[in-house]
């Protein structure tokens, strides 16, 4: 640990650190533009500049690595000289468009500059004029704001994988731009307008929307995809304004899809906002909730439990599925999934999880993709892998339709039958596998859709254990199933899944088919075919006037993921709570609570009235729900079943990244995503 | 003034041919084997003995600088990148030696690539030098097939290849970490440091990166000792060192001289004098574009090496000498270099990209008249503000001509407002 000083206080700090990292450790504020943790060091900006004993310059912190007897000092004459003279040259060019500006109240220049700045320009020439591009639909630019510090560049050439963006000219005449004049493309896009630290890159469908100060800002969970990242809810009375990623090293780092970032204004169209019930003339009719209720207990009534089945979505906190669960179980039905989709994951828990977790993908030193494309499935997971290959040179393999994923992958070719080949060591992969020390698979949800999933589960089991995926000490597990929806993994920990005699989807649906089903409840089911449900009594409960509405008897208006306090577990096994940010529309309730009062009107009350007693509930149910922002690994058991593999090969699951939800196929933003891609 | 004997290079005006064979006439490539078998530790002892500094501008010591270099190979090929991108206005010298001397140059560069531990060396040559690329081409064929490079060089055991790479024209192109970088293949844009070139530099290896005059006066240095270019010169300035005199002189040229001739001398005897007599001289600009110029009463008696120049606020820089008469419109002169370096900015940091215009922009309206006094304080703290604050040097260069300019002849700024 070298011993540094810096402004005479002395500091232990770690080898290998930089300057900048050692004096913001002490607590002293430097201001900086293009330097962003989690990006490489330009060192253009020329604004974290201190002084160090014995150089007769000041150095740039960003890019100094501490070494052993520094004195560092930030706040000499000459420091706050070159700070000022440095916003001063940042400011000749800059516009003083603060008012219109939607960065204002957010914008590191207008902070930096009111805390190191000079209080009058002296510049009396004319400024820069730089054309703004079109960067597609969801990225407005200003670029006379741009300072040039690349971090966009850079992102886009780092993290996303894509070197779309550049600085092109030199000189005064440099300018971040496309150099074909085209649109963004990289479905991580979105970060580029949070770190860009001035208003030259912003929210386009938020563009003169709202001011940053007018927001209220609420802490929560992405559910639109397995991986939970962490996100920020803003809104401005009733409506959701933006959505912001919040930090979290353990799985989504400071990025965010732009799915999860610009699905929000999918929460005002086509929302169901009052109850609904099926007239005799075969039409919906708004109905008040007692109607609803009471038209759901009159075709209830005399329908024996087996009659009866319940499937749960893809968007359902884990708080209505078991109020949900609890209530099948009341109505003495055994029929429950919650894997619309069909996959056959269930059983030991370590056989669904995403058992690496996030930040271990930055271990391994070799993956295997197997069925999926996770670029579109868990863009961020996505993200991962390919900071570990930028990081480590990480091997990536795929067994599984081609799609570029923004790093080399090397194809074995789509064909299952090859991982028989592997595990028995007669296919090359065998010997990189034999010399791999931290191995991972990833395993995607086509796989568990197919017909011949346990066997594939039962042969990804026996090449994990035969070439040291499963290590005990040091504690690896390379074993990894990629779950795209956000309740599946609750859904299976709380055992929303067939029970003893119980149908899963594919049978409830063929018994509605023969009509041995007489009433189904769609706890926000919308991605299945409802052709089947023709005959059947259909309960809908969701937010969404989708799929699962249209072919509904009764539609119970629910709570979007915005407008709930919620819980959810990730991919990985972590537990996580959304928050409410905004009420849901008209007579739209959260979900559990309308599952509870369905059940007084049933006749078999659910024991709990407020949200700590249903989380009581879950906790009794599977006490892994007590602890939440925590991975709780799985222990290795048996799963799968040895079977023949099926030569057909893996298919893709997900053919528009921008719309796979109820939410984002009603959003217009992701509707010009759409276009922009597929148009 | 220098002896003829005391004189490295003999063909400096091209009165012989470049090609091999006058070369050796000339000295070049005898027992180079033997040089080369003196083993890497001596020749940059001997180097370090001689007190030779890079020729490029900066003055850094050679034999420290080589000595920066691992001394052995740890996984990472060294490289040797020699700096033939010689674009600074009023510097001419590289190009005569490309043209006169390349032997000089090749045989100088496997020397150093010996002495570093660099199997590699990459000549990067200012695109705009066409002829010269030419005719280092040719020269360097001509020592592959003499056995003088490739595959065991001149007999000795060592392996050194040499490449030749057109830049295409940018002046940040000669700042060693962005001449990396375009040699990689990316925009010139200089790199920050540390680290050093000599720990991560092309490619992430170690590399040194020489000026061509340096280079090509290594071989000599080597044959006639470091204690023989240790004599020549000044304390701390040792040797000979060329200079090209350029504007206003009778007879502009490129002369090789003894370091710390006085700059009277040097321009009395090579340059033909001044046009119109010594009476006639406003200014001179002593080291190239980039450094503050230095009015006539500095002139006759300030001595050409790093030292003196520095005491007097100027720099030897590349020993570009620009004489200009009383018929100089000194502001405008400068405010016209002024343009070369808002131009030649490469836009990566803060204070060069924003602050090289505005300079010009300011001088150029200082220039025509328009104004007020506070404009030339003004103008002074830009340079101030610029000038230790960027990534790479090109802040100073543009900085300090406008420095000089306002040092001495802040009078003349002032009458014409």
């Amino acid at each position: 640990m070298p011993k540094i000083t810096i402004d005479a206080q002395q500091v232990d700090v770690p080898e290998g650190i930089t300057v900048l990292q050692a004096v913001e450790a002490a607590g002293i504020e430097v201001p900086v533009f293009c330097y962003h943790p989690k990006l490489s060091i330009a060192g253009n900006c020329r604004m974290c500049l201190v002084e160090l004993e014995g150089c007769p310059k000041p150095i740039a912190s960003c890019a100094m690595p501490v070494s052993p007897g520094m004195a560092i000092r930030t706040n000499t004459p000459m420091v706050q000289k070159s700070r000022q003279s440095n916003l001063e040259f940042l400011l000749i060019n800059h516009p003083l468009d603060c008012p219109i500006c939607d960065q204002a109240g957010e914008c590191d220049l207008q902070d930096i500059t009111v805390a190191y700045g000079g209080d009058a320009s002296r510049y009396d020439l004319n400024k820069r004029a730089v054309p703004n591009l079109d960067l597609g639909p969801l990225i407005e630019t200003s670029m006379n704001r741009c300072i040039q510090c690349t971090r966009c560049v850079r992102f886009a050439t780092e993290i996303a994988g894509d070197s779309e963006l550049g600085a092109l000219g030199r000189g005064e005449d440099m300018a971040i731009g496309t150099a074909l004049h085209h649109a963004i493309t990289s479905e991580l896009s979105g970060n580029m307008i949070d770190i860009c630290p001035v208003g030259a890159l912003t929210s386009k469908p938020y563009s003169a929307h709202a001011r940053s100060w007018e927001l209220t800002h609420t802490p929560s969970i992405d559910v639109l995809d397995g991986v939970g990242s962490a996100i920020r809810i803003d809104t401005r009375g009733l409506e959701v304004m933006r959505i912001l990623p919040r930090q979290n090293d353990a799985v989504n780092e400071d990025w965010i899809s732009d799915k999860t970032r610009f699905f929000y204004d999918g929460l005002k169209y086509q929302r169901l906002d009052t109850p609904y019930v099926r007239g005799k003339n075969g039409e919906l009719t708004p109905a008040s909730w007692d109607q609803a209720f009471k038209a759901i207990a009159k075709r209830l009534k005399g329908v024996p439990g087996d009659r009866i089945a319940a499937l749960a979505g893809n968007l359902v906190d884990a708080e209505s599925m078991v109020a949900l669960k609890d209530l099948m179980e009341a109505l003495g039905s055994p029929h429950l999934d919650c894997r619309q989709d069909g996959a056959q994951s269930a059983g030991a828990r370590c056989s669904y999880l995403f058992n690496t977790t996030i930040q271990g993908i930055e271990r391994a030193d070799v993956c295997l993709l197997i069925g999926t494309n996770p670029r579109w499935e868990a863009p961020l997971i996505n993200a991962r892998l390919r900071k570990t290959y930028v990081a480590s040179g990480l091997p990536v393999f795929r067994m599984g339709p081609v799609h570029d994923l923004g790093y080399p992958v090397e194809e074995l070719g789509n064909d299952p039958t090859l991982l028989e080949k592997i595990l028995k060591g007669r296919h090359p992969f065998a010997e990189t596998l034999k010399a791999a020390k931290k191995p991972m698979m990833i395993l995607g949800q086509d796989v568990l859709r197919r017909k011949d999933s346990q066997a594939l589960l039962s042969l990804a089991r026996d090449i994990a254990e035969k070439y040291g995926f499963i290590q005990s000490a040091p504690c690896w597990n390379g074993f990894n199933v990629l779950h795209t929806v956000a309740s599946r993994v609750g859904g299976l920990d709380l055992g929303f899944v067939p029970g003893p005699q119980g149908w899963d989807t594919s049978h409830i649906l063929q018994a509605a088919a023969h009509k041995k089903l007489e009433v189904v409840y769609l706890l926000g089911v919308d991605e299945i075919d409802m052709q089947p449900f023709k005959g059947t009594f259909v309960i809908y409960q969701g937010h969404h006037g989708d799929r699962g509405a249209h072919g509904a008897d009764v539609i119970l208006p629910g709570a979007a993921c915005t407008e709930k306090s919620g819980t959810y577990v990730n991919t990985e096994g972590r537990v996580q709570r959304t928050f409410k940010a905004v009420f849901p529309p008209g007579q739209a309730k959260e979900d559990w609570k309308i599952i509870r009062a369905l059940s007084e009107t049933l006749g078999v009350p659910l024991p709990y009235n407020t949200l700590a007693q249903v989380r009581a509930r879950l906790v009794a149910v599977n006490p892994l729900f007590d602890e939440t922002d925590t991975v709780q690994r799985a222990a290795w058991e048996p799963f799968g079943e040895k079977g023949d593999i099926l030569p057909e090969p893996f298919k893709p699951i997900i053919d528009n990244f921008y719309m796979t939800d109820p939410i984002s196929r009603h959003s217009l933003i992701m509707a010009k995503c759409t276009g922009r891609d597929h148009g | 003034m220098l002896t003829p004997a005391n004189r490295i290079f003999t063909n400096l005006q091209g009165q012989q041919d470049w090609r091999m064979k006058e070369a050796k006439a000339r000295g070049d490539w005898d027992n180079t084997k033997k040089l080369l078998q003196k083993g890497p530790e001596n020749i940059i002892q001997e180097i370090t003995t001689s007190g030779l500094r890079g020729r490029g501008g900066a003055g850094f010591p050679t034999g420290k600088k080589w000595s920066f270099m691992p001394k052995v190979e740890e996984g990472r090929p060294h490289y040797l990148i020699i700096n033939a991108d010689e674009s600074e206005p009023g510097t001419c010298k590289d190009r005569d030696l490309l043209r006169y001397e390349p032997h000089k140059l090749i045989e100088g560069s496997l020397l150093a690539g010996m002495a570093v531990g660099a199997h590699v060396g990459y000549i990067y040559i200012r695109g705009e030098f066409h002829r010269e690329t030419e005719i280092l081409e040719a020269a360097i064929a001509e020592a592959y097939k003499a056995g003088y490079l490739g595959k065991n060089a001149c007999k000795s055991g060592v392996d050194f290849d040499l490449y030749v790479h057109r830049g295409a024209g940018a002046y940040i192109c000669g700042e060693e970490t962005a001449l990396i970088e375009s040699l990689e293949g990316r925009k010139g844009m200089p790199r920050l440091k540390p680290p050093f070139p000599a720990n991560i530099g092309l490619y992430g290896c170690p590399t040194i990166i020489n000026n061509v005059e340096t280079l090509a006066a290594v071989p000599t240095i080597l044959r006639r000792g470091g204690a023989w270019f240790a004599s020549l010169g000044t304390p701390g300035n040792a040797g000979t060192k060329i200079f090209c005199l350029s504007g206003h002189v009778n007879t502009p040229c490129v002369v090789e001289e003894e370091m710390g001739i006085p700059l009277k001398e040097l321009i009395e005897a090579h340059g033909g004098g001044i046009r119109g007599g010594w009476k006639k001289l406003q200014a001179v600009i002593p080291g190239g574009s980039s450094v503050p110029l230095i009015p006539k009463d500095i002139c006759e008696t300030v001595r050409m090496d790093f030292t003196s120049l520095c005491d007097v606020k100027s720099a030897l820089g590349t020993g570009g000498v620009i004489v200009m008469d009383t018929s100089t419109d000194i502001v405008r002169a400068i405010a016209r270099l002024s343009k070369f370096y808002m131009i030649e900015s490469c836009g990566q940091c803060t204070p060069c990209r924003e602050g090289t215009g505005w300079m010009w922009r300011m001088l150029t309206r200082l220039a025509e008249g328009i104004g007020t006094p506070h404009d030339i304080d003004q103008l002074e703290s830009v340079t101030h503000a610029i000038e230790g604050h960027t990534i790479c040097a090109l802040g100073e260069a543009a900085a300090w001509p406008i420095q000089g300019l306002i040092r001495h002849f802040r009078g003349e700024m002032e009458g014409r407002l």
